[in-house]
């Protein structure tokens, strides 16, 4: 019986280990070829370079756009989820604090935007419209936006959780809506608010599909753009597109590492409770 | 005490204002092209009813095939996320060592850009010196060797795969959560009653995932419907229009110009998608007052 306890137990330990290896394969692949010559990653086998190549790295970078495209990214990413974190704060306070009708509606029509697609040929046309089409300030705006269903019902279902009885006790003590929102509840938000920030940054940061269909000039493109069109151009040369792709994985993998408790916590908040 | 004063409507009007102005806007104003001939190659916009919507439900069948497609992509990648998701969930939280660390790993593809994604096993498919071929060759497997991505029977298939393979984290996570939530007790009493591993699964743990398995089924399907870059990246709806889905439809039909056309694919799509979210929001917002 212990015997066979024993191996039951390797056997579990060896399938998770094949599993994860499943996984980890393609990316051992791709960092071993990045480090090749071009006629030795010609064939994408696992073995070992013969030698480490860093001037791929080098190439990469000069030639993919990579500095500009990062900053853009960066800025993207950045600037669009504060803002995010700005309007879904105030929004989720109100909602869920003041039970009108009025505030439910309301609710219920921003989370709609969670399953509903986004319709991006009229979009191209009201962004037009505002002279926002190859605008900083258009893609913020747009990622702010796409970001609000999801980060709003994350944070709806936290602000709940808060005590009415604080607002009461701030009121008493003098407190009007703006103060106690900022002193009171914004403090008690942060954690929630960091989840927000961090998923919507990953989100933003490995958009495609707007930037395709949005930015047309290279100055404006990000980091997804920029690796796609270097793909277009060096396919041939799988080491250099390996060292592409490395490069452009790192930022997102350092920020999983670091924000993985929060990324984690708000995928999984609202599908799990009880 | 007066609520609308301590909590006034219009601290939420900055969400308000940017989501009507870059979700609904759009989505209503693409109602309206759909029943227009808007085009790139004249500046009127005419009014020609329902005749997109003939084209695409009865006239082309091309069109029919996308949305087959979507149908396919969405039902397949959905139960095998869930599938794949629930069973290695169940593996992690066996007692194997190291889980912290596999979790870690498992879900790390989710984090990625589908554009990397796509890039990686672009290569790794590749039918001459991917990794995979080459690698069922050396082990004298050639008969197994395919053209993955190029070939009428393999294209789709191989799509759905990656895309299993980079979301059966996600979903792994949910179910890891869901797990660890049900009570030990009813281990122990059912065991106490000689209930065997299958027994345990079925009675036991299957019925109380059910509120995870709903959220899992509903976050694979509202993804899967909306498609575009997984099949963008890796085969551009080749070979010929084997892979295409809508969305990857709507966009090679606005970069032809047939931008009525297009926004009347996405309409399509945007009904489909509000009938099924209807019925989400009405579960999300169970689980709220939970």
């Amino acid at each position: 019986m212990r015997l066979r306890k024993r191996l039951a137990s390797i056997g579990l330990n060896a399938l998770a280990w094949l599993l994860s290896l499943v996984v980890l394969i393609p990316f051992v692949v791709i960092v071993l070829n990045s480090f090749k010559s071009d006629a030795e990653a010609k064939v994408l086998k696992l073995t070992l370079p013969e030698k480490f190549i860093f001037e791929n790295y080098k190439i990469v970078y000069e030639q993919g756009h990579l500095g500009g495209s990062f900053f853009n990214s960066l800025l993207h990413s950045g600037a669009s989820s504060l803002l995010l974190v700005f309007v879904v704060a105030f929004s989720a306070f109100t909602l869920s604090r003041n039970h009108s009708k009025l505030s439910k509606f309301l609710y219920f029509f921003l989370i709609l935007g969670i399953t509903l697609p986004l319709n991006y040929i009229p979009l191209m046309e009201v962004m037009k419209s505002m002279g926002m089409i190859n605008s900083h300030v258009g893609m913020i705006l747009l990622y702010t936006a796409m970001g609000i269903p999801i980060s709003l019902f994350i944070t709806y279902a936290f602000v709940s959780n808060i005590p009415k009885e604080l607002d009461e006790a701030a009121i008493m003590d003098g407190c009007n809506g703006i103060k106690l929102f900022l002193r009171i509840i914004v403090p008690l938000l942060t954690s929630v608010l960091v989840t927000v920030f961090v998923l919507n940054f990953l989100s933003v940061w490995n958009e495609f599909t707007a930037p395709l269909y949005m930015l047309n000039t290279v100055e404006m493109w990000p980091m997804t753009l920029a690796v796609y069109n270097f793909f277009g151009q060096f396919s041939a040369q799988w080491n250099l597109v390996s060292a592409d792709i490395v490069l452009t994985s790192l930022p997102v993998l350092i920020v999983f590492l670091i924000g993985q408790k929060y990324i984690v916590g708000g995928l999984t908040s609202g599908a799990v409770k009880g | 005490m007066n609520a609308n004063k301590i909590y006034p409507w219009y601290f939420s009007s900055g969400a308000i204002v940017l989501y009507l102005l870059f979700i609904v806007a759009p989505a209503l104003l693409g109602i309206y092209y759909s029943f227009t001939d808007w085009n790139s190659y004249s500046s009127e916009k005419n009014f020609i009813g329902l005749e997109h919507f003939r084209t695409i439900l009865a006239g082309d069948p091309t069109y029919l095939l996308f949305i087959k497609n979507t149908v396919l992509f969405t039902l397949v990648t959905s139960i095998a996320k869930t599938v794949l998701g629930l069973f290695l969930a169940l593996l992690l939280v066996s007692g194997v060592k190291a889980a912290n660390l596999h979790r870690m790993i498992i879900f790390s593809p989710q984090v990625l850009s589908f554009l990397i994604v796509g890039l990686v096993f672009k290569s790794l498919l590749d039918p001459n010196n991917g990794f995979v071929n080459v690698t069922l060759r050396s082990l004298g497997l050639d008969v197994l060797a395919q053209n993955w991505l190029g070939s009428l029977t393999w294209a789709m298939p191989s799509i759905m795969a990656v895309d299993t393979w980079k979301g059966m984290g996600y979903i792994m996570v949910l179910f890891i959560a869901g797990l660890l939530a049900i009570p030990r007790d009813y281990y122990e009493a059912a065991s106490i009653d000689g209930a065997g591993f299958g027994q345990k699964l079925f009675r036991i743990t299957i019925p109380m995932l059910m509120p995870t398995i709903t959220i899992a089924t509903v976050l694979n399907i509202t993804y899967g419907l909306r498609v575009f870059d997984a099949v963008y990246v890796l085969t551009n709806g080749g070979p010929g229009n084997a892979t295409d889905v809508i969305n990857t439809a709507v966009y090679s039909s606005f970069a032809k110009g047939y931008w009525g056309l297009g926004s009347a694919l996405s309409t399509i799509l945007f009904v489909i998608m509000a009938i099924i979210s209807f019925f989400i929001i009405r579960l999300m917002n169970r689980k709220v007052e939970y």
